[in-house]
């Protein structure tokens, strides 16, 4: 190259003499550039649809505070590993009496905040007592309702007597809205992140990004954190998405958001795609308490009337899982209830004539409007339609008019939304929640998963219950979301999977 | 009158387009070669001429019969809109020409907040008071027509009022209202037809606008901009699917703004000779 350029130079040595210092110029930068880049592969970059409004998973509901935050900067006493199962965490292990009633956890010695803090059996009664308090905003707060009293016999002891068996307790304390956080710093949380976890919170420029560095104090030896920093960055758009993954502004999205455009990753070596399991069941929420969902017959004639590879090919370009009930194929005790009112039109129609639509019926969807509800929302109307039966789509706002109309108010017809909560089938046992389903055999298969701790019992109880909800069709049950995560080649240690809602990135590290 | 309407390019040429679309629309109420809404999905995204003539989108939707209603859609909702805004909008200036004073001054200050105001973000909030759809994008159009209707047949009224017929007519004793029916308005026709054709252009490209957005006509009803905005995503693998869509825009657009071109230099007075 260089010599191709001197030799049409020697005809001006000057320019020649400037190219070449030109080159070498850039050369060199390129080099720095380089040299850089190579030390630059302690850091990270992951990029995330949806910016959190706060960082306290504690005080919050929406998943994105947990996906920056959980593992990372904040720890709960158990936690919830790649493969869904629950494993120690801040409690080194546990017993519970055989009634059930009692959990005495012995805690990890050692172990402090960021800000210098000593994590003890009182941190962990005041985390419990903010979150089940009077004044508590957890979001799972019914969760620790459970909880009678908490004794704290010494400081790496802590005694939880419950009302009444709970064989769910360690699960859930396990969730991002059960991690342990210290009395001095819990109320600044929500902007400066304060937990025990292997990451600190640096910074957050709000509308851009979250950054975190390494805690060279993290109390897990045998953990070894390989990143020194990482920033999550917040990209709404799925096009800008993808250029950011492409430019190398981004090292990963774990949960890119449009399947259509995961075919323009394949060209890139540099970049591979993964498509694992999510907990996002996609599911079409009826209101069972007004006609004519009040009617079992017509909402088992609509299921029949969804063709489940339709919607997901048409909504989710045929990624993801069909699913018969509300719950997942990662979840235990799943059973596959696909076939309970499968896709026959033929009977959709005659059901619908035997519940007294003959001609049909109309109604109106309230969609949000994220991509896969506005498509899922057209290939429902389109199904539907086969059926004699006219659904309207009206577009609604997701997270705040949605929240207030449909899942406050139940003021809907029918709706359509991802349940991100892994394994929450207790939300059709609630009342008021906005299927406004009510089904008493139901909350008492519930009940009992509560009150056995043994794992095979609670399976089969599972499968009880996701009979139950297949046959009586409180909300149409679609598919779940694929998690579509894409990155860098050269990255590894994130999950596949999720399990539940997360980046965890303790073991994140490059490989060359 | 044949010979001199054919020496005029842009006016042919912006007929031309108009008739073909109004002729596409009118034919979608009768015949469209699929059911617009039919989803087919094992023949979703395929190319144009593959399947149908335009190919199909994401859904296995008919390309073809989507545009065709498209047209419809958006032609329909323009003229009405237009059509509301114009009537309104000239009632209001040549009644203000005929009233002055007072009234004057507060119309055509209305007409001033209502021109500050940008189109779009107003939709939107109408959107949010009455629902989307096409009673929504009618109204919100149709509202920034009347002061551009007011403003024109305002200022062009004035003129004819200083007309010595209408001062002779004035001298006879007749009324406000009877000089503007013989005298005003059959005068300032040919301005309001030209604004006419040139806000239709306009009232597509808004309704368009509104639709990206999602304010348009609901679904499965296909307008051109909601398959321009649901293209979006898939402009790397069936950059077709926003291309016509886009195209059908932009050709709606051209055809109306030549057409009104063209009718404003048939009428204007200096070029009759």
């Amino acid at each position: 190259m260089l010599r191709t350029i001197s030799m049409i130079g020697s005809a001006s040595g000057a320019i020649t003499r400037r190219v070449a210092l030109g080159l070498m110029v850039t050369a060199s930068v390129l080099a720095m550039g380089q040299s850089r880049a190579e030390a630059a592969k302690d850091n990270v970059t992951i990029g995330m649809a949806i910016e959190p409004a706060g960082l306290d998973p504690t005080v919050a509901a929406p998943v994105a505070i947990g996906q920056v935050t959980w593992q990372n900067v904040f720890e709960g006493l158990t936690t919830i590993d790649r493969q869904g199962k629950v494993v120690p965490l801040l409690a080194e292990s546990w017993t519970i009496s055989p009634d059930g009633l009692t959990y005495t956890f012995k805690l990890r010695d050692g172990v402090t905040f960021h800000d210098g803090e000593a994590f003890s059996s009182a941190t962990a009664k005041f985390t419990l007592d903010r979150a089940r308090g009077d004044q508590s905003v957890n979001p799972q707060k019914r969760y620790f309702s459970t909880i009678d009293t908490i004794e704290t016999p010494d400081a790496t002891t802590l005694v939880l007597k419950l009302k009444q068996p709970t064989g769910s307790l360690l699960y859930w304390l396990g969730w991002p809205s059960a991690v342990m956080v210290a009395p001095k710093t819990a109320e600044n949380n929500k902007v400066t992140p304060v937990g025990t976890g292997p990451f600190k919170f640096v910074s957050w420029a709000k509308g851009s990004q979250v950054q975190l560095e390494k805690n060279a104090g993290y109390w897990n030896s045998q953990v070894s954190v390989k990143l020194e920093k990482a920033s999550f960055r917040f990209i709404g758009d799925a096009q800008a998405q993808a250029a950011a993954l492409k430019a190398g502004d981004v090292d990963a999205f774990p949960e890119f958001g449009a399947p259509e455009l995961m075919e323009s990753f394949k060209g890139d070596a540099k970049l591979v795609t993964v498509i694992g399991n999510t907990e996002l069941k996609v599911v079409a929420g009826m209101n069972n308490a007004t006609k004519p969902f009040n009617d079992k017959r017509v909402r088992q004639a609509l299921m029949m009337a969804v063709d489940r590879a339709t919607v997901i090919e048409g909504a989710w370009s045929g990624l993801g899982t069909a699913i018969g009930s509300h719950y997942t194929p990662n979840d235990p005790g799943y059973i596959d209830l696909t076939g309970t009112y499968a896709y026959d039109v033929e009977k959709a129609k005659a059901l619908l004539a035997e519940a007294g639509y003959p001609n049909g019926l109309t109604f109106t969807i309230k969609a949000p409007q994220m991509a896969y509800a506005q498509r899922t929302s057209q290939v429902l109307q389109a199904l539907f339609s086969e059926i004699g039966v006219t659904m309207n789509i009206e577009t609604t706002e997701f997270p705040a008019k949605w929240v207030a109309d449909v899942l406050k108010a139940a003021n809907y017809e029918m709706t359509i939304v991802a349940h991100a909560e892994p394994m929450d089938l207790d939300i059709y046992a609630r009342d008021p929640y906005y299927f406004n389903y009510k089904n008493p055999a139901y909350n008492a298969v519930l009940q009992k998963v509560q009150e056995t701790s043994d794992p095979a019992e609670q399976a089969k109880l599972y499968g009880e219950a996701q009979k139950i909800l297949a046959d009586d069709v409180p909300s149409l049950f679609l598919f779940v979301m694929p998690k579509l995560g894409v990155w860098d080649g050269k990255l590894k240690g994130l999950w596949e999977n999720e399990p539940i809602p997360s980046n965890v990135l303790t073991d994140v590290h490059w490989v060359e | 009158m044949m010979a001199r309407f054919l020496y005029r390019p842009v006016l042919v040429t912006g007929l031309v387009i108009t008739l073909a679309l109004v002729a596409v629309a009118l034919l979608s109420l009768v015949w469209t070669p699929a059911v617009p809404s039919k989803m087919q999905i094992l023949l979703k995204l395929k190319p144009p001429l593959s399947a149908g003539l335009f190919g199909t989108d994401q859904f296995g939707r008919d390309l073809t019969s989507m545009l065709m209603v498209g047209a419809w859609n958006s032609l329909s909702t323009a003229l009405v809109a237009v059509a509301l805004g114009a009537s309104i909008g000239t009632a209001v200036g040549v009644f203000l020409a005929a009233r002055r004073g007072w009234a004057e001054v507060i119309g055509m200050r209305i007409c001033d907040i209502i021109f500050a105001l940008p189109p779009i973000l107003s939709a939107m909030m109408l959107g949010a008071f009455l629902g989307a759809g096409r009673f929504t994008a009618i109204l919100a159009i149709a509202t920034f027509m009347v002061p551009v209707f007011a403003r024109l047949t305002f200022g062009a009224a004035l003129q004819i009022w200083t007309r010595d017929y209408v001062s002779a007519a004035i001298g006879m004793g007749r009324s406000g209202l009877a000089i503007t029916f013989t005298h005003i308005l059959p005068n300032i026709s040919n301005q309001i037809i030209v604004q006419v054709t040139i806000q239709l252009g306009l009232a597509i490209l808004t309704e368009a606008g509104l639709s990206f957005l999602g304010l348009g006509m609901p679904p499965p009803a296909p307008t051109w901009g909601r398959m321009l905005a649901d293209a979006q995503t898939y402009l790397g693998q069936a950059p077709w699917l926003a291309l016509l869509p886009g195209l059908a825009i932009a050709l709606a657009v051209l055809g109306f703004n030549m057409l009104g071109d063209g009718l404003r230099d048939l009428f204007d007075p200096r070029e009759q000779n």
